[in-house]
């Protein structure tokens, strides 16, 4: 590319637009008309911008890529950014999203219109840094520093008892962040360095990874969240304003799983390994407790909160179990999770603005009225709840099948998950959608005026498209996610207790059906229909492993297949011809 | 050839200055009427800058007066930062000694002769020199706290402070006449080779330290010896109580830095037990006891407890990384709670006056958007929550602790700063989300100009960062 500093630029543009919105002056109804405007524009030309990264971005290096180094405190911290294909992603949804959560703010936020538009560009600032840092201490401080404009977010603009919640969030993030604060200064005094690459490569001894990990763990289930420190989650996104939600489920808490990868699987490896029992547990009990428990919600934002820690337990699933489609599945699931329930918050937010409160019981027979949200409402939902064809499915099924070659307990534990959300989400729609027209207040909604459907109808493509065709997002991811997977079983010593067999990795990264399908488009082989290709392949792949699999043959014959135009089944039984 | 009989004064230089110009406005102030008051405030900031030039383009760095005073590095450093502080004080003094009718030109002589005393503290190679800075420094504070004569509170405050501060020197006095009994030294080089040549500190040592920090970490307010802080800032005169919480507080730090780095050197790991007490409970406390607090001082004398138990990481460290945390540290301390106060300074309205009630403050984002948004910033700041520069504070003396393996030292100071971000959280749900109560007058220039400059210092700060982490460095590495 050129010689622009891209990364700085995406980072800090949404301060310039700060910049112009404190030079309006002025609080009369065009001042704050030109304050949004700035604003959205903002959000928009970073998204833009950040295409363009897209664009220069090379999928097939797994390293980091747009470096940018500077020195800033001599010999501690330099300012150093890069974006490798993990990264990459989380980005383009930070600024994908922004500009929904400026127009979804367009009419519903009247009161210090200035400051919320000035803490959310900040805001944006801070979660694009997170994703870019590479350096652990310049990390820590993006990480922690969205605390600030989320806690005002929260507080100033936020719902009845948005005082108690955004206390409950800044208090359980920061004390979860700052153990994470003293992991990372015993990581600079044990290799001397604070580079994330640097840092990446080097192997700290097996006692002190126990330790850091941990430390990381705090933080970054709390963030994640997973049970049992979930509890802030549903309180701050019933009292967060609509954009303040988007950002929580969209973003936020997608930090969480992004410091997974980013530090705890590939810098403590061994102590991954050894305690990937304890995240499973955690997360089995994460998807069907909070499944449960969203099932009795009343409150509209409540129960896609609760969903949301759900789906969270599977991300936190597939990342621990240390192989290519997990994790590809547990990234992928961030991306449409990110998607689809920001998309619901957002869905909520139309309603509420009308009929001014969440209780489920308030709505029903919106169908009648509002045809265009009942069928907006219906793919969110479809996907919230993991139906083929949408992005919910591609994300969850992978990680059930990461998860299942490593503990078919826990997948099937999670599995259950699956039709518990089912229960759920379904029961929702069905109170609030369906039904006969019966309440006075529902018969004078109105349906989605043009600013609502220019919100909604590129998430709603959006969520087909991923849910029909992965590729993009896998191949951007793909060379990372190889390379993470090489590095831990590269680094990790020999396990005394195989919970998980390190060995196995080297041979499944050809296995996956998207991971082949990446691997094929890396070697230049073109691909006939991929979403009908990653479904079968997926079966395929799962017999295969219940097989004892001699998996690395199992990808060959798959590219075979494939070019002979076969599907799944065909894998399976050359898999078990192989035998 | 006798070249000892008259000392190199030199190094002395601005301390000279100031007592001459101390004395010189004390003269000025007594043979001129009350309208003269605003100018020897002004003389004063200006004598106290005066000297801040004075001390870098003239002074040496060296020791006279036998090693009981010495100009280093670390010297250098600490003096500026606390003419800084002191200058800014007297600075905010000003708006309110126009408002409140608080003229008298004593005021401004006894914080040059309080700042006079502080300088002596961080220069002082010789356990007489600690106790004379430290005296002279406490003698003018006492007055000062008692100097509305008027006022129940501030004589009370004074009292109190004078009778308890008297009982800690007396301590530490108690303390250096033990260690010069059985080291038979007061010069801290000389106490260090003795109790090296002793291969430890023998009994006699040990009770003689004990006192000597206790009478210190009275000064510094740690706990448990911070009894007397929450009542003299509530009772003291705002400017008073600002002046406590910033230069002092600073000269202190520094004073307990050097008698255990230096005098007390070989005895590590008898000091380090009681600074590590100190140090967490002054943070554990700090934090707890500042959530109940309506009074806006009472509040920030609980956090400045709390803020000196994080500094006493630095030093429980040992090292010089540990020199180099305080030093950043009580940096960052200074210019935040000058900020803290001028906001603190300009809780006032035209029909209560001063107003110290942390509710007082509700809803002043609507009224005056400025001064809660810097005031924010700086609360955050004291939060420690990064981007903002009170961060970096933690992140120094944390690096300190863990390199010297306190870890549960180092966690447990987080643990404290995430308890105590609620009290600091709760000032700012005040401010930002609460209704708005009556209007504050308008702040005055001196007020406002310091709170741009502390406020902007906590966003800002990276672009000086680099000059003023290698000066600190450079002043903890004289110390070694």
């Amino acid at each position: 590319m050129s010689e622009w500093p891209l990364l700085s630029i995406v980072t800090f543009l949404p301060l310039v637009g700060v910049a112009f919105i404190l030079a309006v002056r002025g609080n009369d109804e065009a001042a704050v008309e030109n304050i949004r405007r700035v604003a959205l524009i903002t959000t928009v030309f970073t998204f833009v911008i950040s295409l363009a990264l897209w664009i220069g971005f090379d999928p097939a290096e797994p390293g980091f890529q747009f470096v940018e180094k500077r020195d800033w405190i001599p010999g501690l911290v330099s300012y150093h950014l890069g974006v490798d294909g993990i990264s990459m992603l989380f980005v383009i949804l930070t600024t994908f999203l922004m500009p929904f959560c400026i127009l979804a703010s367009w009419r519903s936020v009247t009161d210090r219109v200035r400051e919320y538009m000035v803490a959310f560009l900040i805001l944006e600032t801070l979660m694009i840094g997170v994703f870019c840092a590479l350096d652990i201490v310049v990390f820590y401080i993006f990480f922690e520093g969205g605390l600030i404009p989320m806690f005002l977010i929260i507080g100033i603009w936020g719902g009845k008892r948005r005082i108690y919640a955004t206390f409950k969030f800044f208090l359980y993030t920061l004390t979860g962040s700052l153990l994470m604060l003293i992991a990372i200064i015993a990581m600079y005094w044990e290799s001397g360095t604070t580079q994330i690459p640097e840092l990446l490569a080097y192997q700290f001894p097996a006692d002190l990874q126990m330790w850091l990990w941990f430390a990381f763990f705090a933080s970054f289930a709390v963030k994640m969240p997973m049970w049992p420190v979930h509890t802030w989650l549903p309180d701050a996104h019933v009292e967060a304003p609509t954009a303040g939600s988007v950002i929580l489920a969209g973003i936020l808490l997608k930090m969480g799983g992004y410091g997974f990868l980013r530090f705890s699987l590939p810098m403590f490896p061994d102590a991954s390994a050894n305690l990937a029992w304890l995240v499973f547990l955690l997360s089995v009990v994460a998807v069907i407790y909070t499944s449960l428990t969203a099932l009795a919600q009343k409150d509209m934002k409540k129960l896609i909160a609760y969903s949301s820690v759900a789906h969270m337990g599977f991300v936190t699933m597939g990342i621990f179990a240390m192989n290519v489609q997990g994790i590809q599945g547990a990234i992928y699931l961030m991306l449409s999770h990110g998607i689809v329930s920001a998309a619901l918050f957002l869905c909520v937010g139309v309603v509420y603005d009308r009929a001014h409160t969440r209780e489920i019981s308030a709505y029903g027979g919106l169908i009648n009225n509002m045809p265009w949200y009942a069928t907006a409402f219906m793919v969110f939902t479809l996907a919230n709840v993991g139906l083929p064809g949408t992005s919910g499915f591609v994300g969850e099924f992978l990680a059930l099948i990461g998860t299942y070659k490593v503990s078919t307990l826990t997948a099937v534990g999670a599995a259950t998950g699956v039709i518990l959300s089912a229960a759920y989400a379904l029961f929702l729609y069905r109170r609030v959608v369906l039904g006969p027209l019966e309440k006075d207040s529902m018969r004078r909604m109105l349906d989605l005026n043009t600013r609502e459907k220019v919100i909604l109808v590129p998430l709603v493509v959006l969520t087909i498209l991923f849910g029909v065709y992965p590729n993009p997002v896998l191949k951007v991811t793909d060379a990372s996610v190889n390379a993470l997977i090489a590095d831990i079983s590269g680094t990790s010593l020999p396990q005394t207790t195989p919970v998980v067999d390190t060995t196995q990795f080297s041979f499944t990264e050809g296995s996956s059906a998207d991971a082949v399908a990446a691997g094929f488009a890396a070697a230049g082989i073109p691909i006939p229909e991929s979403d009908h290709h990653g479904e079968g392949h997926g079966e395929g792949d799962h017999h295969g492993e219940g097989d004892g699999g001699a998996h690395g043959e199992d990808g060959h014959d798959d590219a075979g297949a494939h070019q002979s135009g076969a599907d799944g089944d065909h894998s399976n039984t050359s898999g078990e011809a192989a035998q | 050839m006798d070249m000892t009989a008259i000392p190199n004064l030199l190094p002395i230089l601005p301390e000279m200055f100031l007592a001459l110009a101390a004395i010189g406005l004390l003269m000025g102030g007594v043979f001129s009427d009350e309208d003269a008051v605003p100018t020897i405030h002004l003389l004063t900031i200006f004598s106290l800058v005066a000297a801040i030039a004075i001390l870098l383009a003239f002074t040496p760095t060296g020791s006279t007066f036998d090693g009981a005073f010495i100009n280093d590095g670390f010297a250098r450093y600490l003096k500026v930062l606390t003419l800084i502080g002191a200058a800014v004080t007297v600075m905010m003094t000003m708006s309110y000694a126009r408002f409140q009718a608080f003229n008298r030109f004593e005021y401004p002589v006894l914080v040059l002769l309080a700042t006079l005393g502080m300088m002596l503290m961080i220069s002082a190679g010789d356990m007489i020199g600690v106790y004379l800075g430290l005296e002279l420094q406490s003698l003018a504070v006492y007055v000062a706290v008692a100097i509305n004569r008027d006022s129940i509170r501030s004589t009370e405050a004074g009292l109190k402070y004078f009778v308890l501060g008297a009982l800690s020197s007396g301590m530490l006095l108690y303390g250096i006449s033990l260690v010069y009994g059985f080291t038979g030294a007061t010069q801290f080089e000389a106490i260090a080779a003795s109790i090296m040549a002793e291969g430890g500190a023998g009994l006699g040592v040990i009770f003689g330290l004990v006192f000597i920090l206790a009478g210190l970490a009275f000064k510094v307010s740690a706990v448990p010896f911070h009894m007397w802080t929450p009542d003299v800032y509530e009772g003291a005169p705002s400017p008073v109580t600002a002046l406590l919480a910033a230069a002092p507080k600073v000269a202190a730090m520094a004073l307990f830095t050097r008698v255990v780095m230096e005098a007390f050197q070989p005895a590590v790991l008898e000091w380090q037990q009681i600074l590590i007490f100190l140090s967490v409970m002054s943070m554990i406390l700090g934090a707890f006891a500042a959530i109940g607090q309506t009074n806006i001082k009472r509040l920030m004398a609980y956090s400045s407890i709390g803020h000196i138990g994080y500094a006493l990481i630095g030093i429980a460290s040992g090292s010089e990384q540990g020199v180099v945390g305080v030093v950043v540290y009580m940096t960052i301390y200074l210019v935040t709670t000058l900020g803290a106060f001028a906001c603190i300074l300009a809780m006032r309205r035209t029909d209560e006056g001063m107003v110290e009630d942390i509710s007082d403050l509700a809803g002043l984002v609507r009224t005056q958007p400025f001064m809660a948004a810097m005031f924010t910033l700086i609360l955050f700041s004291l939060a420690g929550i990064p981007p903002l520069v009170g961060f970096f504070g933690k992140f120094y003396v944390f690096l300190a602790a863990v390199e010297a393996d306190l870890v549960p030292l180092a966690v447990i100071g987080v643990l404290a700063s995430a308890v105590s971000a609620f009290y600091y959280l709760r000032i700012i749900k005040i401010m930002m989300i609460d209704e708005p109560r009556d209007r504050f007058e308008p702040m005055a220039g001196e007020l406002r100009i310091v709170l741009t400059a502390s406020g902007g210092f906590t966003i800002l700060f990276f672009l000086f960062w680099t000059p003023i982490l290698s000066a600190a460095t450079a002043a903890a590495q004289s110390l070694f």
